[in-house]
């Protein structure tokens, strides 16, 4: 049990910007009418910076970056 | 709105105990027969308070009958004895634990595990909310239970209440039963029985209304629609803020026996892996749906009883409901009572539901009925699910009524489900997804006639699945597409 960072996106306030898709493809893409579609896969340490940055430019700050114990 | 279709589909079936299906209490447990009225049976154990009336089945449904009409508080006490809330608050969740108890709201997730979630680290005390909201139109078993039984759902909530130290309970019942469960909350405040004062409040009948946070957001005067929990959960922070506990009220009935009699008493029935009993509502697709109680574990061909004549009759079975699954008759004949043998086969025992669909019925047009209304029963916050389940909706009425459907439909109904699976701020497209990927398989061959040739013959009989409001054509040139969901559609569903 240790903690894993994950992105994860609050679908009852995204707007389909596609920020996030811009700014961290790793992670995430998007789909057929523009909603990011995640990838779970927790965050090493070194596409964090992109993760923060993306939750960050979110327009409606849809995006969470959490620490998830599992 | 949504008042009106509620009151279409509560109308219909289901008003008497006369369609409930028993099974009979005597030697040859677990035989399934029909039974007309009678009246009360005599109690299979004396009515000791205190004794475990060790070989009583059925449980959650003993005593209901007909010509006495409800079990009241008087004939409650009389079959089960007093609880004691002091023994809940002591010891319950670790006997709840060894009883294996899972909920019966749909999600079947295990009861101990959810009390011991709620409020830790909390210093606030809870909040218990028993969810009677039963918005899956084919489900009947919250609103019986909470009509022919109510007390061992409130002492289960009582009992909860004891346990956790929550300082309110709130009962969700559908609007029609405000007045009768009320009033068996007064008669127990006469005898001062539950430690807590308890609230009964009208459920808001829709689909998703009955989403734990939704119920939560109804309480708090907000939309009744679900949050995005991931961050904010209600075992944290839920009604005025506290840590709450949202249990299905079938749930808090077996709480209310495993309290008196104890884990050891509840595994008496069902197997090691599945133990106790379910509530569950059959559609036959012909009569009124029963609703009957069944010890976990036994085979589906028992849970039906009916003849291999009458079994020919159908051509598949829907196992959960609307966001269960479909399964072939072999299929469903040896299947296990539970949940895990459900979901091992595409479906999940969801709220208990089993509709056979007669071979007379056009499985494409029953399945795109229904899907079409789960979209329009979605909370329309969500774009995936509100844009991914429109387009499903669509391309199943194409594959349903079309002369020429479009090709590729068939992939594009997988491919939609992939799309919206896991993607809404609750498990309602999950549910969609299944129920229409098991469709896949179960119908491919209808499916695949309805893609090459149009509609079969039967397309226009009559329908089976109930459904709370008629469906309706979309009109010609409706694609499914809104260009976004954002706010204008969340307006919508505040409205
Ligand atoms: C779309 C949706 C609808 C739901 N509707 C109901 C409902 O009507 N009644 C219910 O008890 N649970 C419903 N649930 C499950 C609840 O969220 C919750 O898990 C349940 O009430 C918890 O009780 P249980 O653990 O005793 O089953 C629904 C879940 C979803 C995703
Ligand atoms: S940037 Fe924010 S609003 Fe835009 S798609 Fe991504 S999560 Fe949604
Ligand atoms: S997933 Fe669908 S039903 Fe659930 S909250 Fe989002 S829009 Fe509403």
């Amino acid at each position: 049990m240790r903690p894993h960072l994950v992105l994860l996106v609050d679908p009852t306030v995204c707007d389909a910007h596609g920020v996030c898709a811009e700014l961290f493809p790793e992670r995430v893409r998007l789909d057929p009418w523009g909603y990011p579609i995640i990838d779970g896969r927790d965050i090493p340490p070194v596409l964090e910076v992109h993760a923060r940055r993306a939750a960050d430019s979110c327009p409606r700050l849809a995006l969470h970056l959490v620490e998830e114990v599992r | 709105m949504i008042a009106t279709s509620i009151e279409s589909r509560r109308s219909a079936p289901l008003k008497g105990v006369g369609h409930v299906r028993r099974v009979d209490s005597g030697g040859d447990r677990g035989r399934v027969v029909d039974t007309a009225p009678r009246r009360r049976p005599a109690p299979t154990a004396p009515p000791r308070p205190g004794v475990p009336p060790a070989s009583r089945f059925p449980r959650l449904l003993a005593g209901v009958d007909e010509p006495t009409g409800p079990v009241d508080l008087p004939h409650h006490l009389e079959l089960w004895g007093p609880l004691d809330f002091h023994r809940a608050r002591a010891g319950l969740v670790d006997e709840l634990d060894a009883s294996g108890l899972a909920g019966h709201g749909g999600a079947w997730f295990p009861v101990a595990a959810k009390w011991r979630s709620v409020g830790a680290g909390s210093r606030r005390r809870p909040v218990v909310v028993a969810n009677g909201t039963e918005g899956e139109p084919a489900s009947a078993k919250d609103g019986f239970l909470l009509e022919w039984a109510p007390h061992l759902v409130i002492d289960g909530a009582s009992a909860a209440a004891a346990a956790l130290g929550a300082g309110r309970v709130i009962l969700c019942v559908p609007p029609r039963l405000v007045a009768g469960v009320s009033r068996e909350v007064v008669a127990r405040d006469g005898l001062r029985m539950d430690p807590v004062g308890i609230e009964v409040v009208p459920a808001v009948e829709a689909f998703v209304a009955g989403q734990e946070s939704a119920v939560v957001n109804a309480l708090e005067g907000r939309a009744p629609v679900p949050s995005f929990v991931r961050i904010k959960p209600v075992r944290e922070s839920g009604v005025g803020g506290r840590p709450t506990l949202v249990q299905n009220v079938e749930t808090l009935a077996h709480v209310g026996l495993v309290a008196r009699f104890g884990a050891g008493w509840f595994r008496g029935l069902g197997t090691a892996r599945d133990p106790g009993t379910t509530m569950l509502t059959l559609h036959d697709g012909r009569g009124v749906p029963q609703v009957f109680e069944m010890p976990l574990g036994v085979a589906m061909r028992q849970v039906l009883g009916l003849s291999s004549a009458a079994t020919a009759d159908y051509q598949a079975a829907l196992v959960g409901g609307y966001g269960g699954g479909w399964v072939s008759m072999a299929t469903l004949l040896d299947l296990e009572l539970s949940e895990g043998a459900a979901r091992r086969v595409g479906a999940g025992l969801g709220p208990g539901v089993v509709a056979l669909l007669p071979r007379d019925a056009c499985p494409v047009a029953e399945v795109a009925r229904v899907v079409r209304y789960m979209e329009g029963q979605s909370a329309g916050q969500c774009g995936p699910c509100v844009l991914g389940l429109a387009a499903l909706a669509h391309a199943l009425e194409s594959l349903a009524f079309d002369a020429r459907p479009p090709r590729g439909l068939l992939d594009r109904v997988g491919q939609l489900c992939d799309l919206v699976e896991g993607r809404g701020a609750c498990r309602h497209p999950d549910g969609v997804a299944r129920f229409a990927r098991s469709a896949l398989g179960v119908f491919g061959d209808d499916m695949a006639g309805h893609a090459q040739s149009g509609p079969c013959d039967r397309v226009g009989s009559r329908p089976v699945l109930p459904l709370p409001v008629p469906a309706v054509m979309p009109p010609p040139g409706h694609n499914g597409h809104r260009d976004r969901p954002g706010r204008a559609l969340r307006e919508v569903a505040r409205r």
